[in-house]
Formats: structure tokens, sequence, C-alpha cells
């Protein structure tokens, strides 16, 4: 595999709605090991780009290409077997498992034990469950869990939920992290140790796409940024540049066009 | 006394196989949120199955152990191709539609079954052979046979095992997973489908050995069996909390003791106006109830929780 080559590749990315047109000829690449913040106003289509990225909606028109390969009407377990994993904007963990448990169902994907492993019980199967466990056990202690690993997710605090979640996503062993709005409802002292959570988790080689209203944390530790606005990229360059662009100035203190 | 021991013993034997039935019921109801209404028909089917597989076999000479062991294996196997096909034919197109129409085709499966059952078998009584020499045990008066005692012992292993797979494995991971939010489960990488049809399998299979237990504790199998025992098992799994499966192993025993201390009593409560013929009225009666004063069942999540 060429590693100089983008790990995500967009080109010309519509979305139709019925005759609502969410996305319009959206390209944009993502090389491997950066951290890109997608932002933008209220509406823009963020999360519908995040949604067709991730699998959940299939793209109207336009290329897909990750990791090398094309994709085209495809089925969210694929583009999580294919390294895509993602996270939520409002939690979806499964409430009533358990925080470990959480995570080693994202072990699923890179495990094997069919139904009569499950039933026999047999040496190999046992194996790969004791790594599985020991594996979720690493994560949570890596994303900063303190509460027990026998906690149900639900009761757990709402930072560590949002935390959870990532472990979760790590356990598929992505090459790409999707994380939408992680820092939604955080306090200062938990987005500043999310920034933290997030620049190690770049160090370990997996890139990371972000969506995030919190544009200080977007500056702080994104490569790069794209800004999206009535579905189109209307920027994309390092923080600084886009900070000053006009367009993306006017799109988000209510752009002079609409005057 | 005596009465009283014999109808907990009784009440024992039967809920031991109610619950295996609303196992099957409950879990398929965890994961699609669907009452298959057929589940009934499997268990009939099973028995069906076993039964003329252990009377053709001993036929042949086999011995009866392995006459036994081997019809249980047909009729497992049976069931659950069963249960997966009608999950395929039946429920699967019809998932996102609204949910009264698979229930309708549940209702369907189930009408076809017994009339499949009926022209394969019959309208008769089958009885059950003879396997080997049974004798009964007296306790306080009580009896009990060789056969009630294999019932009881079998269930609690089976649903021993049952809680050991969903809660200790990385299916039953992927069952309960699947059960809680079908999109974030396949975000990781579970193939619903697959976990689905399992489920139904699963169920299928215990739903057989419950229509073995059956006939062998009443000597009989009829095409018509499925239908009374699925409601009751239904109402059990709702006794319990439907959806929870300690909830159907409580329910089914439970609801086997309440009929048969019901049926015990019925005569000297009502001085004699109402007979033992009255069994079947008590099942019903709990349903009405729990649905009244407690919806969810005694172990069951409010509803709020699930939605």
């Amino acid at each position: 595999m060429n590693n100089t080559a983008p790990l995500l590749q967009l080109s010309s990315i519509g979305k139709q709605f019925g005759g609502l047109t969410a996305l319009s000829d959206v390209s944009l690449h993502i090389q491997r090991g950066e951290i890109y913040g997608l932002i933008g106003p209220n509406g823009a289509g963020k999360t519908t780009l995040f949604n067709v990225i991730t699998g959940l909606y299939q793209p109207s028109s336009g290329k897909f290409q990750f990791d090398g390969n094309s994709y085209q009407a495809c089925k969210p377990h694929i583009l999580a077997q294919a390294g895509i994993a993602r996270t939520f904007q409002n939690i979806r963990l499964f409430a009533n498992l358990t925080a470990l448990e959480n995570v080693m169902i994202g072990r699923h994907l890179r495990t094997q034990a069919g139904v009569f492993g499950a039933l026999f019980r047999n040496q190999e199967n046992r194996n790969e469950e004791q790594a599985s466990r020991e594996r979720a056990h690493e994560l949570l202690r890596y994303v900063g869990i303190d509460k027990p690993a026998d906690t149900l997710a639900k009761h757990l605090p709402y930072g560590e939920q949002r935390r959870l979640e990532i472990a979760r996503a790590l356990a598929t062993e992505p090459l790409l992290l999707a994380l939408d709005e992680p820092a939604a409802g955080m306090n200062a002292t938990e987005t500043e140790s999310l920034k933290i959570l997030l620049q190690n988790i770049r160090s370990t080689g997996i890139t990371v796409l972000l969506i995030e209203h919190d544009v200080k944390l977007i500056m702080g530790l994104c490569d790069r940024v794209a800004v999206l606005n009535y579905g189109k990229k209307i920027a994309e360059d390092v923080p600084e540049k886009v900070r000053n662009d006009a367009e993306v100035i006017a799109a988000y203190l209510g752009g002079s066009d609409e005057h | 006394m005596e009465i009283f021991l014999q109808q907990i013993i009784n009440g024992l034997v039967q809920g031991s196989v109610y619950a295996l039935v609303a196992l099957g019921y409950t879990m398929v109801y965890g994961i699609l949120g669907l009452i298959n209404f057929a589940h009934g028909e499997v268990v009939m089917v099973g028995a069906m199955l076993a039964l003329s597989a252990l009377t053709a076999m001993l036929g042949w000479g086999v011995p009866p152990l392995l006459a036994l062991l081997l019809s249980v294996g047909l009729a497992m196997a049976g069931c659950m191709a069963l249960g997966y096909s009608i999950e395929r034919i039946a429920y699967r197109p019809l998932r996102h539609a609204p949910r009264l129409a698979p229930l309708i085709t549940a209702i369907g499966v189930s009408i076809v079954l017994q009339n499949l059952a009926m022209m394969i078998w019959g309208r008769q009584y089958h009885s059950f052979p003879t396997l080997f020499a049974t004798s009964s045990h007296v306790i306080g008066g009580a009896i009990i046979n060789d056969i009630q005692i294999a019932i009881v012992i079998l269930a609690v292993l089976i649903m021993a095992g049952l809680m050991v797979v969903v809660h200790r494995t990385r299916l039953g991971r992927a069952m309960r997973a699947v059960a809680e939010n079908q999109h974030s489960a396949q975000l990781m990488g579970v193939d619903v489908n697959r976990v689905i049809s399992i489920t139904f399998m699963l169920g299928s299979a215990l739903a057989a050995i419950a229509g073995l237990m059956v006939s062998a504790n009443y000597g009989l199998a009829h095409y018509y069996m499925g239908f009374l025992l699925g409601l009751k098992a239904f109402t059990a799994a709702v006794l319990g909390g439907i959806g929870n499966l300690r909830g159907a192993m409580l329910g089914g025993l439970l609801l086997g003791l309440i009929e048969s201390l019901g049926t015990g009593y019925i005569g000297d409560l009502t001085g004699g106006f109402l007979g033992s013929n009255y069994q079947d009225v008590f099942a019903f009666f709990v349903l009405i109830a729990v649905l009244v004063f407690r919806p969810s069942g005694l172990l069951g999540e409010r509803i709020a929780e699930r939605a």
C-alpha cells in the first residue's frame, strides 16, 4: 500500500433527500495520520457527510475511496471491516451491557468464534475470548475510565460514556476514527483531557476525523480543517488560514450575500 | 398435605416445559420485538418428529437409549431448520413493516404448520412408546416418576447452559447488543441477520426438547398440542417480563405451579361447583391479571426504558 496516497478520498459526493440537497459536489481527502476537522454552521451537512463516510447513508452521486479501494452502496459493517469506526453525537452505547462488554463488542469484528465455538467453547475460542477481554481492559484504561469494568454503560457518568464510545470504536482496530462532536456537553477540563486523548490516539498512527462545534478545540487540534455551508465545501486548509477566510467568516457571522 | 406436595411436583414438571418454550418466545421478542406465535407449533413438530423417529427406530431394533438420543438430535435439527425457515420466509421480508404485519404472518405460519402436521401425522393421538422400565418414587405421600425427574433436571441444565451462552460468550454478547440497538451492533461488525437466525434456531432447539418432554410425560402427541401449550408458554413469558430470559424461566415455573395448585384445589374452593376440567382457566386468568396490574411482568423493564 502506498502510504503517501490519501486514506480517504471523496470525489464530488452528492446526497439528496427527496427534493432536498444535503450535500452537493463535496470533494475532500484525508491523509494518513492527520487530524482532520469538519466544521460548519448548523444544518450545513456535516452529519450527513459523516453518515456517508461511515456507510449509514449511501451517496446519491460521487466516488468514495478508502485505503485504496472504491466503495459503492456500502453497508456499515463492511466499512467497519475496512477500518472506519465512529462515535455518535448522541451517545449510542449498549446501555445494558457492561463497560467491558461494550468494548468487547467492538472486538467482534476482529474475532472469529462461530456458533459451535460459542456452544462448545474449545481451547482456541477460549484463548480468543481471553485475549479480547484483556485488550478491552487495556482500552478502558487507555481512554481513562476509572469506574469498574463491570459497571453498566448507562450507569457511567456522561464524560466516561463518551470515552467508552471512543474505546469501543478503537476496539475495532480502525484506520480512521470518526468522531461526531465528541466534546458536546463537556466542561473545559473534560475537553482538555479529550484533546490529549485524541493526540495520543493520533500518535499511535490512527487517522482522526472530527466534527465539532467547539471551534477552539478544532483550531488547537486539527492539522487541516474543512468548512461546510449549505451542503458545499467552502474552505479547506490549515486552521490559521481557515480562521481568516472571508467566506468562512461570512458563513459563521451571517454572510454578506444574505443582505 | 399429600395432595399439596403432589401438585407442587406436577407444577414443577409442567413449569419446566413452559419455561423452555417461554424462552423461545422471549429471546425472539427481546431481539426483534416480535411475538412469534408460530413457536407453539414448532414444539408440536419437535414432538411429532421425535415420536416418528423413535417409533421407526425401535421397529428396526435400535437399542432404546440410542434411539432416544438420535430422535432428540433429529427433532432438534428439524426444528432448527424450521425455525430458520419461518424467520427467513415469514418475518425477515417484513422486518421494517408495521408491527401488525409479522403478527399476522405468525398466525398464518401457525395455521399452515398445524394443517401440514395433520396431513402428515393424521388427526389421531400418537402414543409415546415405552423405552425403559420407569419406576415411581414416593416422597412424603406424593409420587414422582423417573421421566418427571429427568424432565426437571434436563430443563435446569439446558437453562443454565443457555445463560452461559448468552452472558459469557461472544455470540451471546452479539445477541444482547443486537437486542439493544441493531444499527450500532452493525457498526461493530455484528452480522445482524445472522444473529437473528441463530436466535430463532436456538429457540427452536429448545422447543424440540420441550415437545419431546411433553409427549414423554403425557405419553401422547397430537397435531394440535402446540396451540394451547404455545399460548400458555407465551403467558409464562409475559408473566416473567417478555424479553427477559430469567423472567421466562421464573414465569414458566410459576405458571406451572399456579395451574397445578389451582387445578388441585378448585373443587374444594368452589364447593365442587367447578372441577379440574377448568385447568386451562388459570393460565389465562394469570395473563389477564398480569396485563392489567403489571404489564411489564415480574422481572421486566418498564416500557419507557426499552423504547
